[in-house]
């Protein structure tokens, strides 16, 4: 025999036309940002050719303080939306499952609007929120200066917790609840002590969808941002628009490290967390 | 009248209070100011008389603007079909490939999906501008080099590229809840492999795929980072439009109704959708 | 031979669902694979329609290998189990899609359609929409529309099992009706043994990706080729014993020597005995008389355990002398001995000479 196993009539994932397309597909999402790596790494202003290895962009990007700053304040920015968002999300969840109350309708379509809204609207309104209805106050001192953005962040982050953590909810078997009521549990004591743990893997990645979201937001965060507060991705837009340049490769590519570490940590802690709740 | 049912009061209100207040002072009020704005004059720099005129509204049907909402729609119409055209068939290779291949290709989707926007943009531009490969790969064949930056066709091979993961993601989820039988049913009775997409697959999806349309039409309208940095002067969008009128021409109000416009538009889709899975479902029903 | 399945293997991995099969089906059959879950019937169905490649072997047509034929392509067309009846179209599309595919001119098309309807008795229903039909009726769209291809061969997987009891009973004589009528060779899949005894010319059952044995219903009851096959099939006493050369037969299981009819090879062995096979009278009755060339063969006593009143038959465990459970269907033949007899009741067992079945394996 020696042959191949013939592919059965369903088996499109191995039909070559049609792997042909998956490769072309690949290649159309890979290949920009893997040349985009590789000349990060590469000895040359003019960026044409591949002129020999080098680590002298990124030495000029820790050399560069407005960059670190912006990044300073990036990173900042994220972990305060996190957190809140994290809470609020968690808070809004368990309250549309676990409820039925007047209105309960207007509020799930209003906290799942702004994951459906244009960004452009939102940060419109961002900008004239804090430029003429709540001002926020000038000139405080690191990091409440970034209060505005963070607060931005979280009003965009919240919702997508809250669906996360609503998708898992779902699965929560009220029993559980009732059987630690019939212990003499109190309500909240219950939930804290059933619930929350049947939630924490939604938590955990919930977590990192709003850090992600907060640290990737450019948009929402150029019309709420004055020019003393700048992110690393408004700061990369600047110089974007000036033109390509080996500095902007290494700090697209230093952030790009980041967010795929952060979702492969992310993704790690969830499966292991699930696994362990589960038994499994 | 305040029925709450669930549990205590108490833990309702403590759960609640706080969320909402956030969504009504950072969410609601914002948007709700912007709208007042649609509706009034500019006094100063960043004064508004709202007066309830329709005047901001009326401009929008302006040709000049009426032709870039024109340009918009057609822009994220053009993407949506070509994320369809491109993402199909990776949806159904990934519906029927091994557990661990569907695992990869989820990845391998999700991956730029995750790297930001900004990263993404630009690894684009630096790919096709006059002196990025594609135009030395093509001088080194004897031709070009073309201008492909700050053209439309910039503009929506970027959108595409954005947005292909919002269209594979939906498609996958509704291609792999298809009972395969009916394709082994079709195969059966004869038809060839395309005709069995286009005649069973297709037509027995519609709803999922309808709906993975709209998940990717409906950012694309409001695209504003891709337009700004890849396309040239005549490729502009609402959003950019939208963006000109808060940050430099300092007109609030006619920036409000068109903000407005997009807002209405997004509404609409997303209504459509709702409307057209509930019929789906009263269908199913009767 | 119109289908002939040579030496067909199938390998997932390293588990062979099927293991090196052979069988051969003539034309006008109506022939059923029969097993237990998992014996690979439903895999060897699915490579005869195309749908799963071979492992190793090959599948003939009308003599022609089927190796480079895709399922479209192949004279034989299949009732599905969840009948994967196009819910986008018409009953009267369903049963027209393959038509279409082979480009029948419209008229013809629309008679054809119209027979194959009326065949399965939904010509009033051509308009309707899967979703406004039965569990029974989406089975009989499927049946038409398989059958309206006039196929070498239809493949029935499992038809009967998602209907319910009363269904089941009546589209089991449908089915065999509808085959003597179109004459089309049949293949069903079914792991239900009443199904296939009732329904099929000639059945093969499978255990473990091999073929057990292949018969007629009759044969597979009275004659099975070995154990596996004499427990599948209904139910019977199994002993394990040696069958000495004047065709008495010994064990320890029973008190009495067992006498067979001539004929079979002497050596250790299994006897079968089904339940109905055995007669049983109350033990303040005569000890029944063994079989005239032996009479203190074939009777044992026994005290009743348990007993099952089913209406047309009582069943019963009796316990015998030497501790073993026998199992014995009694006919309520008249109204007198209905109802069952008590357990703790002591009564005689015996059997014919012929009634007991010499198994090797």
């Amino acid at each position: 025999m020696g042959r191949r196993r013939a592919p059965g009539p369903l088996d499109y994932a191995r039909r070559w036309p049609l792997r042909l397309w998956v490769a072309g597909v690949m290649l159309f999402l890979y290949l920009p940002l893997a040349s985009l790596i590789a000349f990060s790494f590469n000895d040359s202003r003019r960026t044409i050719r591949w002129q020999g290895f080098t680590f002298g962009w990124y030495g000029r990007l820790a050399s560069d303080d407005a960059l670190i700053a912006a990044f300073a304040n990036s990173l900042t920015i994220a972990a305060m939306s996190t957190v809140v968002s994290v809470v609020l999300g968690a808070m809004a969840a368990v309250a549309l499952w676990r409820f039925r109350f007047p209105g309960r309708s207007a509020f799930d379509g209003v906290i799942t609007l702004p994951i459906v809204v244009p960004e452009i609207c939102m940060g419109v309104a961002m900008l004239v929120f804090f430029g003429t209805i709540a001002p926020w106050p000038r000139d405080l001192a690191w990091p409440f200066d970034l209060g505005a953005i963070a607060i931005a962040h979280i009003t965009f982050s919240f919702p997508f917790v809250t669906v996360v953590v609503r998708a898992r909810l779902a699965s929560f078997n009220r029993e559980m609840e009732e059987a630690a009521r019939d212990l003499g549990a109190s309500e909240l004591r219950a939930l804290w002590d059933v619930v929350l743990p049947h939630m924490r893997p939604a938590l955990i990645s919930g977590a990192l969808l709003a850090f992600t979201l907060s640290l990737d937001d450019f948009v929402i965060t150029f019309f709420t941002a004055g020019p003393n507060t700048v992110t690393f991705p408004v700061k990369i837009y600047s110089m974007v628009r000036f033109s390509v340049t080996p500095e902007v490769n290494a700090a697209s590519t230093v952030l790009m490290a980041i967010t795929v570490i952060l979702t492969l940590i992310g993704m790690t802690l969830q499966g292991t967390d699930i696994a362990k709740t589960e038994g499994a | 009248m305040t029925r709450i049912t669930g549990g205590s009061r108490a833990a309702f209100w403590a759960l609640f209070a706080a969320p909402a207040v956030w969504m009504t002072a950072f969410f609601v009020v914002p948007l709700s100011v912007i709208w007042a704005y649609s509706f009034g004059r500019t006094l100063g720099l960043t004064q508004v008389d709202v007066t309830g005129t329709l005047a901001n509204y009326a401009r929008v049907f302006d040709p000049v603007y009426l032709w870039i909402f024109a340009k918009s729609l057609v822009f994220a119409g053009a993407t949506t079909a070509i994320c369809l055209v491109i993402g199909f068939p990776y949806a159904l290779v990934m519906t029927f490939a091994s557990n661990r291949a569907k695992i990869g290709l989820l990845l391998a989707i999700m991956l730029p999906f995750w790297t930001n926007l900004l990263v993404r943009t630009y690894a684009l531009m630096a790919v096709m501008r006059t002196e990025g490969w594609i135009n030395d790969g093509l001088g080194a064949v004897g031709l070009g080099p073309f201008e492909m930056l700050h053209t439309n066709f910039a503009v929506i091979t970027g959108l595409v590229y954005v947005h292909l993961p919002f269209i594979v993601l939906p498609l996958f989820s509704t291609l792999d809840r298809l009972d395969r039988s009916l394709i082994e049913a079709s195969l059966d009775l004869g038809a060839g492999h395309l005709r069995t997409i286009f005649q069973v697959v297709i037509p027995i999806v519609w709803p999922g795929i309808l709906s993975a349309l709209l998940l990717c039409f409906i950012p694309a309208l409001g695209s504003y980072l891709t337009p700004d940095l890849l396309g040239g002067t005549d490729s502009q969008m609402i959003a950019s439009v939208i963006e000109r009128q808060f940050k430099r021409a300092n007109d609030w109000p006619f920036g409000a109704a068109l903000s407005f416009m997009l807002m209405y538009l997004t509404l609409a889709a997303m209504a459509w959708r709702a409307l057209a899975e509930r019929r789906a479902v009263l269908r199913k029903a009767r | 031979m119109l289908i002939r399945f040579e030496n067909v293997t199938k390998r997932f991995g390293r588990f062979a669902a099927v293991d090196n099969v052979s069988l051969d089906i003539a034309a006008g059959e109506f022939f059923a694979l029969l097993g237990p879950s998992g014996c690979g019937k439903t895999t060897l169905l699915r490579m005869l329609a195309g749908l799963e490649p071979l492992s190793e072997g090959r599948i003939l047509i009308d003599g022609i290998d089927m190796a480079g034929t895709p399922p479209n392509r192949r004279p034989v067309n299949m009732v599905f189990q969840s009948y994967a009846v196009f819910p986008h179209m018409t009953v009267a599309d369903n049963v027209a899609y393959g038509l279409k595919i082979d480009k029948v001119p419209r008229a013809q098309r629309e008679t054809r359609v119209a027979e194959a309807l009326d065949l399965v008795k939904l010509g009033d229903f051509a308009q309707r929409r899967p979703d406004q039909l039965s569990g029974g009726q989406r089975q009989r769209v499927a049946l038409a529309r398989a059958l309206v291809k006039r196929p070498k061969v239809l493949l029935l997987d499992e038809p009967l099992s998602a209907l319910d009891a009363k269904l089941r009973d009546a589209m089991r004589g449908e089915l065999a009706a509808i085959q003597r009528e179109v004459g089309v060779t049949f293949v069903m899949v079914t792991h239900d043994q009443d199904e296939a005894l009732a329904m099929a010319s000639r059945c093969a059952l499978m255990n473990l990706g091999k073929l057990q044995q292949v018969a007629s219903p009759g044969d597979l009851y009275e004659h099975p080729a070995n154990r596996f096959v004499a427990d599948f099939i209904g139910s019977i006493n199994l002993f394990e014993g040696t069958l000495a050369p004047d065709n008495t037969f010994a064990t320890a299981a029973l008190d009495t020597p067992v006498l067979i009819e001539p004929g079979a090879t002497a050596g250790p062995a299994w006897i079968g005995i089904r339940p109905e096979k055995i007669v049983m009278t109350p033990a303040s009755a005569p000890r029944p008389t063994g079989p005239a060339a032996r009479p203190a063969a074939n009777v044992t006593r026994g005290t009743i355990v348990t007993s099952a009143y089913l209406g047309a038959t009582t069943q019963y465990d009796v316990r015998t002398g030497s501790g073993t459970l026998i199992k014995v269907t009694a006919p309520n033949g008249t109204r007198s001995t209905s109802p069952a007899l008590p357990v703790g009741t002591a009564v005689w067992l015996h059997w014919a000479p012929d009634a007991p079945v010499v198994l090797y394996g």
